[in-house]
């Protein structure tokens, strides 16, 4: 459809539903902040978002080689989108590497813009192009705009009195206001953003500016374009909405959980990629009762958390795969004294230090099994960037009332993904009551009040009273203890009745989670793909195209690990056939087989990347079709389908 | 002359500022649990258990917020025989534990209890990092220079050579001088004294109360059942020859008479004297509050490294230094501003944060 729109420009207006972009270059080109900010505009428009920053994990690689492209991708469309978009329509290339590293992923046909300035001979050799890929018709199945960003950038801050290097750097921001201008996004958000991010850097805010509006009046002059382009609103449930990334949900979802509970917000974490980014959010919160501690290693950061838990304060630590290794004796105190600790694993590809900035779920077993002796943990795992904050409010939730560690899975796919987020009241939150002991819970044989911290309420839950509550003092600690007193004990009745109350209350907590739901809408599937954490969005994506091409599939998802919804055993027994797409070897398959002797097959990917819902999609296909007798008519699963 | 107290002049020992104070004098048996104490007949801890019970009636503070936070090993029993609130942790992590404990909470009292092989081989990292930080602990490091609760190898503080079941033919091992290390970590308050002591044991526990941020009192502690006679230099009839005490502000002497001092030499080194040789007005005058550690450092090193013959005593170093925790909870404070203020409306605020749209 094309529609004519006289606001700016007279170029013809056509109206898409989605778009993915690439944005590509040197990690020192400023590309994740170009898509941040082009995500921003995007989101406030009213499109529904979604994102993949790609970074490498060196800070500044060697200039204009593969290691070192960084790039941004951002999926944003008209309807409720649910993945980061598996090929870019557009791909914005500051050099020939970024170039080469991405063309590849880009669909035929699809719009290349590239600075033209950096294929220089020597950047062509650096990625070994023998002959320059803008030249040779090597491009020729794609829209390709060749510019010399780097040249117009810098004539457009001529004015301001910079280097040429610096001059250059505004490259990222004309860029961004072309595809702004191609996009039909306003202006204002990302003129006003430049304003207070360089507020006390006159310089360097005007010529930002300045090269950001020139990137705009440029695809509005020059006849470079045909069309623009326009993806209107997608339809939303009323409310108030916001950008939010994974990472800070979880902040605030933490933030929200200890303000709830009336208690201090104690962090102590050791930074770790791709963790940190909460370890700086918490830092800057510290008006909101925040305490944070940045530990001299992770084995420290956990432990002061757990001392403020003791101290009455929410402890929670914040780490990944290699750090949660290291964090292990420590959560195995806090089962043992039963403290509330809530530990968040942003997971990265592994094992060992593996690929920091890349995306896994491969620490599902360390998280449930990671520990010495029987030390039952609660798991939940986020399922995409805005339920990061439920699911950390659930865990400070059930940390609280069960007196347990918790154990939080995102990872670096969710912790760096944004997406929009409903903004929930605060009010309509339910308060958590801590239920600090106050007064002695038993009596001695010669009727002596007396305090019993190993007392436990109906939920299996202990008795917790805390420093400086005048007449409970008492002492616990990793030595077993005699269930009600609390004393050291090496009797064997008294340890194993103590490991099995230890293990009933975190089995109990199965009563706070809600049943599962099962997306069947015919209910008549055979095949039921099941996920958990962050494959929501792709294998949502990979349904939508099964059902498109005409078949039918059911779809679940897990987000509490341990305990599992009441009802899975019984939805699982009711496919003829069960998948589980994960992003490591069959970790949660393996634990569906046993707990439920079900026969689910893994679909496995661990590629550092979210699982592509195109791949996935033929993947369950295939499945389904091996089910069926007479396979129904073949359709298009190529791309993301309403 | 003005007579408002300030915090710093109020009742009480400074380092326990913030800790309320018992309304009705406690007792010795107040911080007596009802646990059997379970070290071996003769065990240096007993000594120790019984100067600390002794003192915390002294130093005032209720039992409720009194804490002791303990790693592993045979000296980290000791919370479970005090009536205070207490935590038996995991091995070498008492002081980042400790660390969480005082941060979280300016009210209470935090004394960390471990051994030579908890804080020096395991915990190593942690204690120098709640040193360097300088957080509300007093650390008593137990230091028998043998593993005990293990049954006898050779720990980071034994002489090289020492045979164990672990070093049948002797300890390759350096040992570490706590002392100089926790200089060395910029502790701001650092002690040695000695369990059979009781009378220094104590002085140098409640010097270390009236000091804010990590205090480390080096204690050393006989084990009569792997390392026995350890330090009977310093115990026995020749004492007055192997201990050097320390004290602010006093010529450092020791020996029959005090007729050995600690003198400079012209290079800069310490070294032992006669007094009558030198003179007294040329023996080293002990200063705790000196801020450069280096001659702190250098008394320190007058400690036998392999068998131990002879060895300072007292506080080495004292002080004053900024606490970690209060720095911390004066930020906290300084954002958290007005107690007044609409925290749900502040915590909604910064939910929405600055750029929302809203679907109708």
């Amino acid at each position: 459809m094309t529609t004519e729109s006289g606001r700016t420009s007279s170029t013809p207006v056509h109206t898409l539903d989605r778009v993915v972009i690439r944005f590509a270059g040197d990690s020192g080109d400023g590309m994740q902040l170009t898509g941040d900010r082009f995500t921003a505009e995007s989101a406030s428009f009213g499109n529904d978002i979604s994102t993949l920053p790609n970074f490498p994990a060196e800070i500044r690689a060697p200039q204009g080689t593969l290691p070192g492209v960084s790039s941004f991708q951002l999926h944003f469309a008209n309807y409720d989108i649910v993945t980061p978009g598996d090929r870019p329509d557009v791909l914005v290339a500051m050099n020939p590497a970024a170039l080469k590293a991405n063309l590849a992923d880009v669909a035929p046909g699809g719009l290349l813009i590239v600075d033209t300035a950096e294929f220089t001979k020597r950047n062509l050799s650096k990625v070994h192009y023998a002959t320059n890929p803008l030249e040779d018709g090597s491009l020729d199945s794609y829209h390709l705009v060749a510019l010399d960003l780097t040249g117009l950038a810098v004539g457009a801050v001529a004015d301001f009195g910079l280097g040429r290097k610096e001059a250059s750097r505004a490259k990222n921001m004309f860029a961004l206001g072309l595809l702004t201008w191609l996009y039909s996004r306003d202006t204002e958000s990302t003129i006003s953003f430049l304003q207070t991010k360089f507020a006390s850097k006159e310089k360097l805010r005007d010529s930002n500016i300045a090269a950001f509006l020139a990137g705009h009046a440029y695809g509005e002059t020059v006849e470079e374009f045909a069309v623009r382009y326009e993806v209107s609103p997608a339809p939303m449930p009323a409310g108030t909405y916001r950008q939010v990334t994974g990472n800070l949900a979880t902040a605030y979802g933490l933030i929200t959980g200890a303000h709830k509970a009336g208690m201090q917000l104690f962090l102590g974490s050791y930074p770790i990629t791709p963790a940190s980014d909460i370890l700086h959010e918490l830092s800057r919160r510290k008006s909101q009762n925040v305490l944070t501690f940045q530990a001299e290693d992770e084995i420290a950061g956990v432990g002061a958390a757990l001392g403020a838990s003791f101290a009455g304060a929410l402890g929670v630590t914040t780490t990944s795969g290699p750090g949660l290794a290291l964090k292990a004796e420590t959560i195995g105190l806090a089962v043992m004294t039963e403290l509330p600790l809530v530990v968040v694993d942003v997971q990265r590809a592994g094992p060992s230090t593996g690929m920091p900035t890349k995306t896994e779920q491969a620490d599902l077993s360390q998280a449930l099994f990671g520990r010495n002796g029987e030390s039952p943990v609660p798991v939940l795992a986020a399922s995409t960037p805005s339920n990061c904050f439920d699911t950390a409010l659930e865990a400070c939730r059930i940390a609280v009332r069960y007196r347990t560690p918790v154990i939080m899975l995102s990872d670096g796919y969710l912790g760096n993904g944004a997406e929009p987020w409903r903004v929930p009241d605060l009010s309509a939150i339910e308060p958590i009551d801590p239920e600090f002991a106050t007064a002695p819970n038993s009596a001695a044989a010669d009727g002596t009040p007396r305090f019993l911290p190993y007392e436990r309420d109906e939920k299996g839950a202990r008795a917790w009273a805390i420093p400086g509550t005048p007449g409970l003092e008492h002492r616990i600690g990793g030595l077993e203890k005699s269930a009600g007193l609390g004393n050291v004990s090496y009797d064997p009745a008294n340890h194993e009745a103590m490991v099995h109350a230890r293990a009933d209350k975190i089995a109990g907590i199965v009563r706070d989670i809600p049943d599962l739901e099962v997306d069947d809408p015919s209910g008549e599937a055979k095949l039921l793909v099941l996920g958990w954490g962050s494959t929501l969005g792709p294998i949502t994506a990979a349904v939508r195209r099964v059902r498109a091409a005409g078949r039918v599939i059911a779809q679940t998802h897990v987000r509490h690990i341990n305990p599992l919804p009441a009802n899975l055993g019984e939805i699982l027994k009711s496919y003829d056939k069960v998948v589980v797409p994960e992003m490591n070897l069959g970790q949660f398959t393996q634990l569906l087989r046993a707990q439920y002797l079900v026969d689910a097959e893994c679909i496995s990917r661990v590629r550092g990347l979210p699982i592509s819902p195109s791949d996935l999609a033929n993947d369950l296909t295939v499945r389904i079709d091996a089910l069926t007798p007479e396979t129904p008519a073949t359709g298009s699963t190529s791309e993301e389908t309403k | 002359m003005s007579t408002d107290i300030s915090p710093d002049q109020k009742p009480g020992y400074r380092g326990l500022a913030n800790v309320p104070l018992a309304l009705e004098p406690l007792n010795r048996k107040d911080f007596t649990s009802d646990q059997e104490v379970r070290w071996c007949p003769g065990c240096g801890d007993y000594a120790i258990l019984a100067a600390f019970q002794g003192l915390m009636p002294e130093l005032g503070i209720t039992r409720e917020n009194t804490v002791i936070i303990s790693g592993i090993g045979c000296s980290s029993r000791f919370p479970y025989y005090v009536d205070s609130y207490g935590m038996h942790s995991i091995h070498g992590r008492a002081p980042a534990i400790a660390t969480g404990v005082a941060s979280s909470r300016p009210d209470l009292g935090v004394w960390v209890v471990t051994g030579d092989g908890d804080a020096l081989s395991i915990g190593g990292n942690h204690l120098i990092h709640a040193m360097r930080r300088n957080v509300n602990m007093t650390i008593m490091l137990f230091n028998n220079r043998i593993y005990g609760l293990t049954k006898g190898q050779y720990s980071p503080t034994s002489e090289i050579g020492k045979v164990t079941k672990s070093s049948p033919m002797g300890s390759l091992d350096t040992p570490f001088n706590p002392v100089s290390l926790a200089l060395g970590a910029e502790a701001a308050f650092v002690a040695r004294t000695i369990d059979s002591d009781r009378q220094h044991l104590t002085a140098v526990l409640k010097a270390a109360a009236s000091r804010r941020g990590t205090k480390l009192i080096e204690i050393y502690q006989n084990c009569p059942i792997f390392n026995d006679g350890a330090f009977d230099a310093i115990k026995g009839p020749e004492a007055d020859e192997a201990v050097i005490k320390l004290e602010h502000g006093q010529p450092i002497t020791f020996g029959t008479q005090g007729s050995r001092g600690v003198v400079i030499r012209p290079d800069g080194s310490l070294d032992i004297a006669e007094v009558a040789e030198v003179g007294i007005e040329n023996v080293l005058v002990h200063d705790a509050h000196r801020q450069d550690p280096g001659l702190a450092f250098q008394l320190s090193r007058l400690t036998d490294a392999g068998r131990l013959l002879r060895t300072p005593i007292g506080v080495f170093r004292d002080v004053e230094r900024p606490a970690y925790d209060d720095l911390a909870r004066e930020q906290l404070n300084l954002a958290r501003g007005d107690e007044s203020s609409d925290r749900d409306g502040a915590l909604q605020e910064l939910l929405f944060g600055k750029d929302t749209w809203t679907v109708r």
